[in-house]
């Protein structure tokens, strides 16, 4: 399989940064699909099921991230989710998804703290693809 | 381990006893939580029964079922919401019909669990409602430790200044690596979106001096005779290339002039913030009105706009440190979530009220009455 048979569904509401999370990720060669909201996320995954997931935790509520999880998982068990967020450790929000319990709430994969480099997204990606 | 009080309302007693069985041995845990969560279920078959026992033990959780004998489940939805129980409900119901949901979901039902249920079912209903009540609980207590507050602030601020940071690295290394191609012209909207983030960061660096200058400054010195007139006429022409830009226009109304006892800057960041967002949320078109009038003990001041309104939801949260209402009409509007926290904080410095009233796509009104003549201004 190459890189360009995989739709990965990207949602931030940076524009910023979903703009860069993209570019990266279509010039590694991936087709993507960006949205800005949990909402539109949501109706994304309604119609139809992407490679791969890459939420923000904060949109339009705090926990829109941990709802996305929850709700593509449901829908699509195999679907891997990474998780990425700028604010956890400042907020003394602090979580990982290390032990079986935090696995079981959070359904993500991956959680990543934003500002990570477009190499190592892919690592990533690829890694969660199998590739 | 904190106990969670959960009451069900049902008049099946299947139902009742199924409930009792499956939460009387769930916890939840949340790795935001410092405990786990249990339960302690108390049953009643009818409304009016539920009522009572809501008074009496005042429970965290009800699960209430829509159709009951006598008074309805909608019924004891509104009943709680007249009095602002803090309760979070869940609505068990067979098929409940559109009309109902709605009407359930607008009288503070969070959450529908359809009958008949398994135990996962429910525990996983359960699981959600307890996270819900555990953030907003948590919420509520920041808001009452102002130490925490302070520190939640500096978090927040320092999310808020590093977001921009992480923008403008991230095009940087675009241009760096020469990603989009050779030429200067392939990365015009990399250099289009850092400069508006530059231009974010600069608008929230003002916010944040006006901010702590309105906490740290000693005012006795500054406070001089201000006339209203004067400090909207200014701020109006501050506003107006904005204005202009915006296709809003701006019209001044002097009822009565007022002149009163206050540090002249504070209150110009009260006009310049107000009027600003006036315009900002504004439409093309669209107008924004400041009547300015007196009263014997104080001046007030009224800003309308025509704009795009607030929801009463958002009212509630507007003036907090960095809230931004965030939906469809706001999205291309920057702003750093400050204005109004600060407006607030000079209000309160000169023990004035601010009132604010919206009506979503018509505009919005803010009216402020400041003393006079204002004692301990500390």
């Amino acid at each position: 399989m190459n890189k360009s048979d995989f739709t990965i569904l990207v949602a931030d509401d940076d524009p910023d940064y979903l703009y860069q999370t993209v570019f990266s990720l279509e010039k590694e060669g991936y087709k993507t699909i960006a949205v800005e909201s949990q909402a539109e996320a949501e109706s994304v995954i309604n119609r139809i099921k992407p490679s791969l997931a890459i939420f923000d935790l904060m949109m339009e509520s705090d926990d829109s991230g941990f709802i996305l999880c929850y709700k593509i998982k449901r829908k699509y068990p195999d679907v891997p989710v990474i998780l990425a967020t700028a604010v956890s450790h400042e907020t003394g929000m602090s979580f990982t998804i290390d032990s079986e319990q935090e696995r079981a709430w959070i359904r993500a994969d991956v959680y990543l703290e934003k500002g990570i480099r477009p190499e190592q997204l892919d690592q990533e990606v690829m890694r969660l693809l199998k590739l | 381990m904190a106990v969670l009080k959960v009451l069900v309302i049902d008049d099946e007693p299947g139902i009742r006893s199924g409930v009792s069985r499956i939460l009387n041995n769930f916890h939840v845990t949340y790795p935001f939580m410092d405990e786990d969560y249990t339960f302690e279920v108390t049953e009643a078959a009818t409304g009016e029964d539920g009522i009572r026992i809501l008074e009496r033990d005042l429970p965290d959780i009800l699960l209430l079922d829509n159709k009951l004998p006598g008074m309805q489940g909608i019924d004891v939805l509104e009943y709680i919401r007249k009095r602002n129980y803090d309760i979070v409900v869940a609505m068990i119901t067979s098929y409940a019909s559109l009309d109902v949901a709605i009407r359930a979901t607008r009288d503070g039902a969070i959450d529908f669990i359809p009958k008949p249920f398994t135990p996962q079912e429910l525990k996983s209903s359960i699981e959600n409602i307890t996270k819900q009540l555990y953030l907003k609980r948590i919420t509520h207590k920041m808001k009452q430790e102002g130490k925490k507050i302070r520190y939640q602030f500096l978090s927040v601020l320092s999310h808020e200044l590093k977001a921009p940071l992480n923008a403008l690295e991230g095009y940087l290394r675009m241009m760096q690596g020469k990603q989009s191609g050779e030429l200067i012209d392939d990365y015009a909207t990399p250099i289009e979106r850092s400069l508006q983030r530059i231009q974010g960061m600069r608008n929230l660096i003002m916010d944040l001096l006006d901010f702590t200058k309105i906490r740290l400054e000693r005012k006795e010195e500054k406070i001089q005779e201000v006339r209203l007139s004067d400090i909207a006429s200014s701020s109006i022409i501050t506003a107006q290339p904005y204005a202009i830009q915006m296709d809003v226009s701006i019209n001044l109304d002097i009822r009565s002039d007022a002149i009163i006892m206050a540090d002249p800057d504070d209150i110009e960041i009260v006009f310049n913030n107000l009027i600003s967002n006036a315009v900002k949320y504004n439409k093309p078109g669209g107008k924004t009105d400041i009547i300015i009038e007196s009263s014997e003990i104080e001046g007030i001041l009224i800003i309308s706009d025509s704009g795009i309104g607030i929801s009463k939801d958002d009212t509630e949260n507007l003036f907090a440190e960095f809230v931004r209402i965030k939906n469809e009409k706001t999205r291309n509007i920057s702003g750093s979530g400050l204005g109004l926290s600060i407006v607030k904080k000079v209000v309160e410095l000169y023990h004035g009220t601010i009132n604010v009233e919206s009506t979503p796509d018509v505009g919005t009104v803010f009216t402020i009455r400041l003393p006079k003549n204002p004692v301990n201004i500390t």
